[in-house]
């Protein structure tokens, strides 16, 4: 019995039925892994279709060179060969080649580590997901809570945090900003006296574009726009911080240390996007009503002197106000989402990067809704 | 891992493989090693040592091309790597093994993928082969069956093992090793340390170690170099037994006895 197979100008395997119970591998040729090397699934089958096979023995008088392919091919010839109760004779390969194969046995395969790959049923999955969303609440409230309890330690002045860091914060979510909100506010500004320019000046009424752009922008836009802006900006930038943080123990090293990290890291960042960002939404009102001016006076051909005029005589403290809050509040959320998200962080570097996607989500999708009650509430209310 | 003798004897082959010629090391302007000169032969299992901040690791990092020599160049085999260009660089960086200090796996994969990427961007061979040979690299760290699990989800001990599981995927000619032992106890370091010299004579591998554990200087290394941080200097080459036995240098004997010697000289 004599059989053959894959024989080449690389490595190549082949096996002779010496005895009745003992089968010959005889290995040859340059074996290395960046070639196309035999696979074991030929001799599996060779192994498995033999009856009457006690014992294989190797001949390696014809291989020249050997590496991690050769490995691994044996590796697989032997864990074939221990499922049908075989025994090896390993006295024909190389010392190293026998040593390395050996090591790779001898750490057994841990029993049930591996991952359980199966899927869920599609219900279950549901369910799970909503369990999760349900407990994310729960997560969402337990934050909330802690963060109150570091306000009220802030009021009786034990809060533990570095003045230079919220001076830090602030500069970052505060001056550093300026710019993306020039632009944008400006932009939003322009956008709206134009959609409102197609309506109006149909009816000749094209001086009221100073009252949408004015309305527009102090009661939601100017609000809307700036927090949209601080959630891509500092929302994303405070869960990545803290995330990786996280990641690096650092947030550990603090609670053992005994200083709460929320009132270390959560409340400086808090107070400082409170602060901030009515600030932001006050100078994004100014812009935008400068943007619709820019429309107003440059293409709709009215005067500047009227169109200031419209404006001022718009401007009402309630409406601008009313944005102030809605900004402030905002603010709250963003600083809520980012650090939340941080802290929910994992222990890898790509979880940091889920972090910072889940919070900018998060805080996008929690200001928007809240805008949304806003408008329903101040209407109520007649404001 | 099968009782293991620690071979004494030089490798047979004694060709110089890697030469650091004249090399000083700087971060702009500050210098931090100048003059640094030595010869690693094929087969060695060379340690690079000093004190805490003396640039250890910052000559780990000249060796494999993360960072430009200030002066001098290094040479692997008879091909000069400061002065050879990207591609060639490239060819060269292939046949390193690296493990980093922290394993640096890569969180967003399994140990296996993090083993196969290096074999399925270099080599021709299918997936399935890649499966097998990831599989036997992370067996020979003693990790089987950990083939699915994400980095996060091992203790850092086995994260190094699979970085070195990832290190030696290409089979490669040179293993470079940034304090192998650091964060490991006692036994897995010395398991490390015997796995190192059997991969070294299974694999013909030469080997470069950043380390300042003593036990594996002598357990393992047979050539060396000793960087001082007050001189900015290389005070002394050679094997580490050697050094012990003879050197007269104060300093060189205070690091290699714990600081028990050298008071007398």
């Amino acid at each position: 019995m004599n059989e053959t197979s894959n024989i080449g100008g690389q490595g190549a395997v082949s096996v002779t039925r010496a005895a009745d119970s003992n089968l010959l591998i005889k290995l040859s040729g340059p074996w290395h892994m960046t070639r196309d090397v035999p696979s074991a699934a030929i001799l599996r089958k060779e192994l498995e279709s033999a009856s009457a096979l006690k014992t294989v023995s190797f001949d390696t008088s014809g291989l020249t060179h050997w590496d991690s392919g050769l490995i691994a091919f044996l590796v697989q010839t032997s864990t074939a060969c221990r499922a049908r109760n075989i025994e090896q004779d390993r006295s024909g390969l190389p010392d190293g080649l026998r040593r390395l194969l050996e090591l790779a046995e001898a750490v057994p395969e841990k029993k049930g580590t591996r991952s359980a790959t199966a899927r869920a049923p599609f219900f279950q999955r549901i369910g799970n997901l909503t369990i999760g969303y349900g407990l994310s609440v729960g997560d969402f409230m337990a934050f909330l809570g802690d963060l109150t309890v570091a306000f009220e330690k802030l009021a009786s002045g034990n809060a533990r945090f570095r003045r230079v860091d919220l001076v830090e914060v602030i500069q970052d979510c505060g001056a550093s900003a300026v710019g993306i909100v020039t632009l944008i506010s400006f932009l939003v500004g322009v956008i709206l006296a134009f959609m409102g320019a197609v309506q109006l000046s149909q009816f000749g009424a094209s001086i009221f574009v100073a009252d949408l752009v004015c309305i527009g922008m102090t009661r939601d836009m100017g609000a809307i726009m700036t927090a949209i802006i601080m959630s891509g900006r500092t929302g994303a930038a405070f869960a990545a911080k803290l995330g990786t943080m996280k990641v690096t123990q650092e947030i550990d090293a603090l609670t053992t240390m005994g200083i709460s990290p929320m009132q270390f890291l959560v409340l400086p960042r808090v107070i400082a996007l409170v602060l901030m960002m009515p600030l932001l939404c006050l100078y994004a009102d100014f812009l935008g009503m400068l943007g619709g001016m820019f429309v107003g006076v440059g293409m709709l051909g009215l005067s500047a002197r009227n169109y200031l005029q419209e404006t001022i005589s718009t401007l009402t403290l309630t409406n601008l106000f009313g944005g102030l809050f809605k900004a402030t509040f905002y603010g709250f959320l963003i600083a809520l989402a980012g650090c939340l998200r941080g802290f929910q962080c994992g222990n890898s570097s790509s979880a940091v990067g889920d972090a910072a996607t889940q919070a900018v989500v998060m805080s996008i999708v929690m200001v928007v809704v809240a805008c949304g009650l806003f408008a329903v509430v101040f209407n109520v209310i007649g404001i | 891992m099968g009782s293991l003798t620690v071979p004494q004897t030089a490798p047979t082959k004694v060709r110089p493989h890697i030469t650091v010629k004249n090399l000083t090391m700087a971060y702009g302007s500050f210098v931090l090693m100048r003059d640094i000169n030595f010869t690693v032969h094929h087969g060695d299992i060379f340690i690079i040592m000093g004190g805490s901040g003396c640039g250890k690791s910052t000559l780990l990092r000249h060796l494999i091309g993360l960072k430009e020599p200030a002066t001098g160049e290094i040479v692997y085999g008879d091909v000069n790597f400061t002065r050879a260009d990207l591609q060639t660089r490239e060819l060269m960086l292939r046949r390193f093994g690296i493990l980093y200090q922290g394993g640096a796996l890569w969180s967003s994969m399994t140990l296996a993928q993090n083993v196969g990427l290096p074999l399925g961007e270099f080599t021709d061979l299918t997936p399935a082969q890649i499966r097998e040979i990831a599989a036997l690299k992370l067996a020979l760290v003693g990790l089987s069956g950990f083939e699915d699990f994400y980095p996060s989800e091992i203790s850092g001990g086995m994260q190094k093992r699979a970085g070195l599981a990832r290190a030696m995927a290409l089979d490669p000619e040179i293993l470079f090793f940034d304090e192998p032992s650091a964060g490991l106890d006692p036994i897995s370091s010395s398991l490390l340390d015997d796995l190192i010299l059997e991969l070294r004579d299974n694999l013909g591998a030469t080997v470069v170690a950043v380390t300042h554990e003593l036990a594996s200087i002598f357990a393992i290394g047979n050539n060396c170099v000793f960087l001082d941080a007050d001189s900015r200097l290389q005070i002394a080459t050679g094997d580490p037994k050697d050094l012990l036995a003879n050197s007269s240098d104060p300093r060189v004997r205070k690091f290699l006895t714990r600081g028990k010697d050298g008071g007398e000289h």
